[in-house]
């Protein structure tokens, strides 16, 4: 129901309805409905599409209370009023460090990115200074320098913007019952973003201590379309046994439809493949035709690959830029600037713009390669063209044939606006970890304190006791079953039962490795001249050289010194190693001998998986399929089968000696490799000596010496046991042991609850003296205590991170009595893209005897000539 | 011939390579020992026990399961050799007072060890005065008929020695493992670690050309279940 200008009028003061008159501008229904939470003291989540004018809309309801409680002091006659007696109604005297301090922090923003805060600022700015209102705004980011820091803790702003690590820091100084006890406001922007990781959980943490801090404060959270709002909801207001609080929605209306196309290639569509080379001639015409194009990829080397084609082809002289993750900061900002400033006609980027500043006029986004999910998709869209009226212009380019499938679903669900957000995460042991080391840093804390504390937080609201109690246990003396680390603990009681931290160094090693972003050991790219078949590692080569950028540490370790490969837009080769720099050279190479570094970050949703599936056995639906993709599935008809919606297809042929099995679930490339990884142990089990296998987003291809089809039809070999669900037992269990995905899980895991650390005081020397391996942690701890608390972790992210566990024993119980096999006399249509990937990408498998013994008979073959 | 004989016998080959140096034949075993058959000696080098418990001194809660998890390997590799006489080449614990932080049962374990054979402990630099108690006898080198066994390398031909914890990285078409390994060229040799927190140094560092003058020393590389024989040049 609209507001009716009366009710506007009560909302919304004088002082600010000028203002909006002044711009032309009249308040957005969702501005005066969050106004009307605010003054109904209710937390809300503003669910709006970008260029709503939602970053005004949740710092509206802070603007009119401080603006109310500045003109409460100056119409009173007191001799008070003046510069700063704004602030006189909310005294507060420090109980920290005895400084007497007027005023008090009224609102906290925190946004994921701190480019994002400081842009905000500036943007808050202008109705600050156009109305007159008395209020002070600051940032506070890892940038802000110290003295500022230090100040802002004894003279707070009434708005301060932050990141969620930089609020974890401020509730863990001994001032935070002073800092935050004025508080009246939290703004989260990008919640939807925000709460799909650990950063989540810190700061729902975060927000259970503020709730404790300042129980006035209430929450507006800022997000964009989400699937389950009710949820989200949630994540803004304490929870309490038995209940399900939330704050109230807000839905902003009114955003024209975004038209979406899938382009109608003209060229032959790759069967596999995720460049989408073939259609590089049409998106350079796209990009001419329009102002300014944003154009996605899903993986920085993709990023590379396309803006180096870019490159070639632009006779036009084309402004088109490059931006993703690994590129160098100050070539980012250059990009940005520039961007910002209208000077690009396209950006080649990744989910490195997926959030951020807004940049006005983007006309044109163009999606190349596989969509993933319809919600990623959905704001990614909104990147484009920020304005309400106007409707975003999108268009897919998918670069292989079920790319086509994928992109024709993702269309369908945003026309019918249906989302595939994942469900709000529960809270992980190892954060909680992090913030219980953070909590004994300021005041000391009693255990069940803490624990009613925590479970007001929305992703920890069913925390056991026996789960907190062992992470206490944990942060203090590392939780083992042999009680030998008493006199080291980190946190100790004191005579009442509180803890309190055991002494400053492990305060300050708190706050230098505050945070959950764990990325892959990076190192730097510099671009040197090619000193020509050298071999060694290290040695004379020219130091210095141009800063390229950076590159994970795992990546360069699969290389061999003179391989090529693309970074920042150019072919280079490989040439040494020194402490944490990689030294390339440039490359007269037109292709690069390694493609790819690691596959996109997220796999296929779940939802746009089973629409794949349905418009798969919908033969009508074929129809909205360009013609060669038609052509391919009703090859596949006649000579195989084509899967329908709840059964599993498995196919087995013989190629080249070799004997094939290739199935289609359809569950994203992280759940087929696990899938690959258990099947190949079963195979091995049962004799039919598997040699290999490859994934992609839908489907996985078994080779092997056994004949596969022989065993089927002999009965030897049962598919409905091969695919049994028990194999997320016992050989999970056997491949979990030496895992390397696990072991990555793991260490992320021991870094984030604090067990190792990532950055150290100036006393430590080197990185190399202090860094330990975790996978000896692993190795050890799995055999001596296979129930600790970071295994237990390490576990829980394995059902949703890399090895995608919780997905492929959904997938296992579904298909149960639904396999449906076909032995077949050759490769089938629909098998040729993952049979493509074979040697293109690296054959997936934990590399172990047999690549050891691979490089030793090179060396053999090399020796016999 | 039954499976389980025919793994067994596989095992048996897989397990170990042989490894010359000096002119005297080893069995390098997987786990990372040494064994001389004729003179029933076995070697292993950088045990580095108490490890865990030295890093909790400094605040980092490492488990500490890595005495018993690296003398547990121990009596493994004793049990299939069952040798005469058993070297520790130094470092085998991980600072001076780490002897002292045994635990009951770490030392019974040891000492079912030392039963019934030799026992020396080199030492190391992380060792250098290992007290009586410990069983065994304490020496700073022992020669063996052509053989010098001591913990830091010098280069000298003959010459076994621990103290670097060699490990090399191979990588193939993308992919690549790092493995701990023996690093010798025919005439000495260093032995990888053989503690459960013992990382290790690229055999491509300098410190390695100094003992092997030859740039294509072997690296006998941990496997599995086997060793592989990589020239140190095709390593990282």
């Amino acid at each position: 129901m609209p507001f009716t200008p009366l009710e506007a009028a009560a909302l919304l003061p004088e002082r600010f309805r000028r203002w909006f008159a002044a711009r032309g501008w009249s308040p957005r229904e969702h501005q005066l409905a969050l106004l009307a939470k605010a003054s109904g003291d209710r937390s809300a989540l503003l669910i709006a599409p970008t260029g709503a004018g939602k970053t005004l809309a949740g710092f509206l309801p802070t603007l009119v209370e401080l603006s109310a409680a500045s003109t409460a002091v100056r119409s009173s006659p007191s001799p008070l009023a003046g510069e700063g007696a704004h602030i006189a109604s909310r005294k507060i005297i420090s109980t920290g460090r005895s400084v007497k301090r007027t005023g008090g922090l009224h609102t906290l923003y925190i946004s994921p990115l701190k480019a994002l805060a400081v842009d905000i600022a500036r943007n808050l700015e202008t109705p600050i200074a156009e109305m007159g209102l008395p209020i002070k705004v600051e940032t506070r980011t890892g940038d802000t320098p110290v003295s500022r820091r230090q100040r802002q803790r004894r003279y707070p702003p009434d708005i301060l913007l932050t990141t969620p690590e930089q609020l974890a820091l401020l509730l863990s100084s001994d001032d935070a019952p002073f800092l935050f006890a004025s508080l009246k406001r939290i703004v989260l922007d990008e919640l939807h973003a925000l709460v799909t990781s650990k950063r989540g959980d810190l700061l729902s943490l975060g927000l259970a201590r503020l709730w404790r801090l300042a129980p006035e404060m209430r929450a507006i959270g800022l997000s964009a379309t989400v699937a389950e709002p009710e949820s989200l909801a949630r994540f803004l207001v304490p929870q309490r046994e038995g209940r399900e609080d939330a704050a109230d929605i807000v839905v902003a209306g009114g955003a024209a439809e975004p038209v979406v196309e899938m382009l109608d290639t003209q060229e032959r569509l790759p069967w596999a493949g995720h460049t989408a080379r073939h259609a590089l001639g049409e998106m350079y015409e796209l990009i001419k035709r329009n102002k300014t194009t944003l154009i996605f990829v899903n993986t920085r080397s993709q990023a590379e690959m396309l803006f180096q084609d870019f490159w070639r082809m632009n006779d036009d002289g084309l402004a088109i830029a490059l931006h993703h993750g690994s590129l160098d900061v100050a070539q980012r900002r250059k990009v940005e600037d520039a961007m910002a400033a209208g000077k690009l006609r396209g950006v080649v980027c990744t989910s490195s713009l997926d959030l951020g500043v807004d940049w006005g006029d983007v006309d044109l986004v163009i999606n190349v390669g596989a969509p993933k999910g319809a919600s990623r998709l959905m704001q990614r869209i909104g990147r484009a063209n920020h304005r309400l009226d106007v409707p975003s212009r999108a268009v897919l380019i998918p670069a292989n044939r079920f790319e086509v499938l994928e992109c024709r679903v993702a269309i369908d669900a945003i026309a019918e606006n249906a989302q595939d957000t994942p469900p709000l995460r529960t809270g992980a042991l190892d954060a909680l970890a992090q913030h219980v080391l953070g909590c004994a840093c300021g005041e000391p804390f009693f255990s069940d304190e803490l624990y009613a504390e925590v479970l007001t937080s929305a992703p920890y609201a069913s925390l056991t006791r026996t789960d907190f109690d062992d992470v206490v246990d944990f942060v203090a003396t590392g939780g083992y079953a042999l009680k030998t680390y008493e006199r080291f603990a980190r946190i100790k009681q004191d005579k009442q039962g509180r803890w309190r931290v055991a002494n400053p160094k492990v305060r300050q090693s708190y706050r230098l490795n505050v945070g959950t972003i764990v990325e892959d050991t990076m190192l730097k790219v510099r671009l040197v001249r090619s000193r020509g078949g050298g071999s060694g590692s290290t040695g004379a080569l020219g130091r210095g050289g141009r800063m390229l950028g950076e590159i994970e540490e795992a990546f360069i370790e699969g290389l061999v010194i003179g391989d090529t490969f693309v970074f920042g837009g150019e072919v280079v080769r490989y040439e040494a190693l020194a402490e944490d720099v990689v030294y390339v050279s440039r490359a007269n190479d037109k292709d690069a001998k390694v493609p790819s570094y690691m596959g996109g970050k997220f796999p296929l949703s779940t939802y746009l998986a089973e629409r794949v599936r349905k418009l798969l056995d919908d033969r009508r639906a074929w129809n909205a399929l360009p013609d060669q993709v038609r052509d391919w599935l009703s090859l596949q008809k006649d000579f195989s089968r084509v899967p329908a919606v709840r059964e599993l297809l498995v196919e087995t042929f013989p190629r080249a000696n070799k004997h094939y099995l290739v199935c289609y679930p359809f569950e994203g490339r992280l759940a087929h490799q696990t899938l690959g990884m258990l099947l190949t142990r079963r195979m091995e089990r049962a004799r039919m000596r598997p040699l290999g296998f490859v994934a992609n987003e839908y489907a996985l291809a078994v080779w092997g010496l056994g004949d596969m089809s022989f065993m089927i039809r002999q009965g030897k070999l049962d598919l409905n046991a091969l695919f049994e669900p028990d194999m997320l037992g016992d050989d999970l269990e056997a491949w979990l042991a030496e895992s390397a995905l696990m072991k990555r899980t793991f260490r992320t895991c021991a870094i984030i609850s604090g067990l190792i650390a990532r950055r150290f005081t100036g006393e430590e020397k080197t990185r190399r003296q202090v860094l330990f391996s975790t996978d000896l942690i692993y190795d050890v701890l799995r055999k001596h205590q296979a129930d600790h608390v970071l295994l237990r972790a390490a576990r829980a992210d394995a059902a949703t991170g890399l090895l995608d566990l919780k997905r492929l024993g959904d997938m296992l119980s579904r298909i149960q009595g639904r396999i449906t096999h076909r032995e077949l006399e050759h490769v089938s249509p629909l098998a040729v893209p993952v049979m493509l990937e074979i040697g293109r990408e690296s054959v997936y498998g934990e590399a172990g005897d047999e690549l050891l013994a691979e490089a030793a008979d090179e060396l053999v073959k090399e020796a016999m000539g | 011939m039954t499976a389980g004989a025919q793994s067994s016998e596989d095992d048996q080959q897989m397990r170990a390579s042989r490894v010359t140096i000096a002119d005297v034949t080893f069995i390098a075993d997987v786990s990372g020992a040494l064994f001389w058959q004729e003179q029933r000696l076995l070697v292993v080098s950088d045990l580095h026990l108490e490890k865990g418990s030295s890093y909790a001194r400094r605040g980092v809660l490492l488990p500490p399961y890595d005495t018993v998890a690296t003398l547990s390997r121990l009596a493994a590799v004793i049990a299939r050799h069952d040798p005469r006489m058993v070297i520790a080449l130094g470092d085998s614990f991980h600072d001076r007072d780490a002897h002292q932080r045994l635990s009951a049962s770490d030392r019974e374990a040891l000492s079912a060890m030392q039963a019934r054979r030799d026992w020396i402990w080199i030492s190391g630099n992380h060792d250098p005065a290992l007290p009586p108690d410990l069983g065994g006898t304490v020496a700073n080198e022992v020669a063996i008929g052509p053989i010098a066994f001591r913990h830091e390398p010098t280069g000298a031909a003959g010459e076994i020695a621990g103290h670097l914890h060699p490990k090399a990285r191979v990588a193939t078409r993308g992919r690549s493992m790092e493995r701990r390994c023996f690093a010798s060229d025919g005439e000495r040799a260093v032995m990888p670690a053989f503690g459960a927190y013992t990382g290790g140094l690229s055999i491509r560092d300098p410190a390695f050309a100094k003992i092997f003058s030859a740039p294509d020393f072997m690296a006998h590389v941990l496997g599995d279940r086997r060793l592989h024989s990589i020239v140190a040049s095709r390593c990282y």
